[in-house]
């Protein structure tokens, strides 16, 4: 296997959990630019998968590699900085509940010591982006869960990240809203972000094969198979 | 100092980021408010403490009473021998024997003010000063027993030494309490503070998932609860010296209970207890902070 071309490497992982193997010998190397939708039956390890990716989780045997650093070497700070690198958006989408929606999306630009004067036309021309120039006062739990959904991902990508990971960011939205989100996650990816989306929704990824070169990961008896050719 | 900085001067975004807690806040502000009360009362009765002791060293140190116990037709012989023998004594600097007039006011609380002393076996009393440099009370005593039979020198050491040992115990006891108010204040603030850190476990992951250090995180915890114990200590401190400055003052019949305030610059000295309310509180909740966001790696 080859190092260093690819943003986020997965080596020969394996994963326990509940004195059982979620998941053996998972390899898979996400280029920079590439879009991967990963699926698989629930409780699979879909959401796991992903934690590895970005750090939240450290695999029990083989080796996570993000941007050339091995993810268990790193330190707290190191992996903070790891997180600016790699927008995250949650299926609960996890806002601080008592912080308005914009602020809730420059949280990280506050967290990484950036003012907010100089990002206000940034955070206007976002928040315009993802539709919620409207309601950018509103908090969290006064949100449809398409507009939270939206927001989380405007807060995954306000720091301009190399990949963006999507845990079933449309698991909770209508068709409709699902279509709007995938518009944004195809758009991120012209940019040339990597984009990495979990998702049980089959007609999503139908739906990604007019718009953008998509590869599809599939968990499946604690394997991880690459489902077909391109979309 | 940056650091310092940042604490001092703060950041308006990362101040909201942590939630406003209810009881934690009000928690830390009656314990910082209370301590500093307390410590207030403390310091007070520390350095009054300390000044009686210093008082009362010093003044008992240099007088002595020698006591004249001899018929009535030899004490003035006895007397005149005893001044005779103190002149001469290096490290006494007056002796003086006491009036009819003055040893009848010494016994005038006992026996009323019309005490016929000269009726009464009363010993003449003489008052001694001691010099800078001190004198040998061992070779005096045994000279005047060898030359005034009935002289007896009192130098006070026996009730002067209980004395003295009483106030700096005293004095010491009230540096204790503030050590303790210190500790139990810390305490408090650890408990506010871990309590504050758990019941924001889901802001802390939130947090963490955009990319915080664990320093910044720590920092939004630590500011808040140093300015919290800051502000109330100023307020208990503020209390206490109106508490302190309402008693009565010092006076000759009050004793060592109407002593017990602030003299001079002792009025600056509770300054200094917001300032080290807030230390405390910055030193434990960075502790609290530091072990809680590790035990939620």
């Amino acid at each position: 296997m080859h190092w260093g071309l690819d943003v986020i490497e997965l080596e020969d992982v394996g994963y326990n959990y509940g004195g059982g193997a979620l998941f053996s010998n998972l390899s898979v190397q996400l280029a920079p630019g590439s879009f991967y939708f990963l699926t698989g039956p629930s409780g699979a390890g879909k959401t796991t998968l992903l934690k590895l990716c970005y750090g939240a989780l450290t695999p029990t045997t083989g080796r996570v590699r993000a941007f050339n650093m091995d993810v268990r070497g790193l330190d707290r700070d190191q992996m903070a900085y790891l997180r600016r690198r790699i927008g995250v958006v949650h299926q609960d989408c996890r806002f601080l509940d008592h912080l308005p929606v914009v602020e809730n999306i420059a949280l990280p630009l506050t967290v990484s010591g950036r003012g907010l004067q100089n990002e206000q036309g940034n955070l206007q021309e976002l928040m315009t982006w993802v539709g919620l120039s409207e309601r950018r006062d509103a908090l969290p739990p006064e949100l449809s869960g398409g507009e939270r959904q939206r927001a989380a991902l405007a807060r995954a990508v306000i720091l301009s990240p190399d990949v963006i990971i999507a845990d079933e960011p449309t698991g909770n939205v209508d068709w409709e809203m699902s279509q709007r989100l995938l518009r944004l996650l195809v758009e991120l990816n012209h940019m040339g972000k990597t984009i990495l989306v979990a998702t049980h929704d089959m007609s999503l990824i139908r739906a990604a094969k007019n718009q953008v070169q998509a590869r599809v990961l599939r968990i499946s008896n604690r394997q991880l198979q690459l489902a077909g050719a391109d979309l | 100092m940056s650091a310092f900085r940042k604490l001092i001067v703060g950041d308006a975004q990362a101040d909201r980021v942590v939630p406003p807690s209810g009881f934690t806040a009000q928690l830390t502000l009656f314990a910082a408010g209370a301590m500093a009360f307390l410590c207030v009362f403390a310091l007070a009765l520390s350095l009054a403490s300390g000044r009686v002791a210093h008082r009362w060293s010093e003044e008992l140190a240099r007088a002595a009473t020698l006591r004249i116990n001899a018929p009535a037709e030899q004490r003035a012989a006895q007397t005149e021998a005893a001044l005779e023998i103190l002149r001469q004594t290096p490290g006494v600097a007056s002796a003086r024997a006491l009036s009819s007039d003055e040893q009848a006011a010494l016994l005038a609380p006992w026996f009323g003010a019309d005490v016929p002393l000269d009726t009464l076996p009363v010993p003449q009393l003489i008052e001694v000063t001691e010099a800078d440099i001190g004198y040998d009370a061992t070779g005096l005593r045994l000279r005047l027993q060898a030359e005034v039979p009935g002289a007896v020198l009192d130098d006070h050491t026996r009730w002067r030494r209980p004395l003295v040992d009483a106030a700096i115990a005293l004095r010491r006891l009230g540096v204790v309490s503030i050590v303790l108010i210190g500790g139990a204040m810390a305490a408090m603030i650890t408990l506010a503070a871990n309590a504050a850190l758990a019941a924001n476990a889901q802001v802390i992951e939130v947090l963490r998932l955009v990319g915080a250090q664990d320093s910044y995180i720590a920092q939004a915890f630590v500011r808040r609860f140093t300015l919290r114990a800051l502000s109330g200590a100023a307020v208990g401190m503020v209390l206490g010296m109106i508490g302190v400055w309402l008693m009565p003052e010092a006076s000759q019949e009050g004793g060592f209970l109407t002593g017990l305030g602030f003299q001079g610059w002792g009025w600056l000295l509770p300054l200094v207890i917001p300032l080290v309310s807030a230390l405390v509180a910055f030193v434990a909740t960075t502790r609290a902070a530091r072990k809680r966001l590790g035990d939620l790696a």
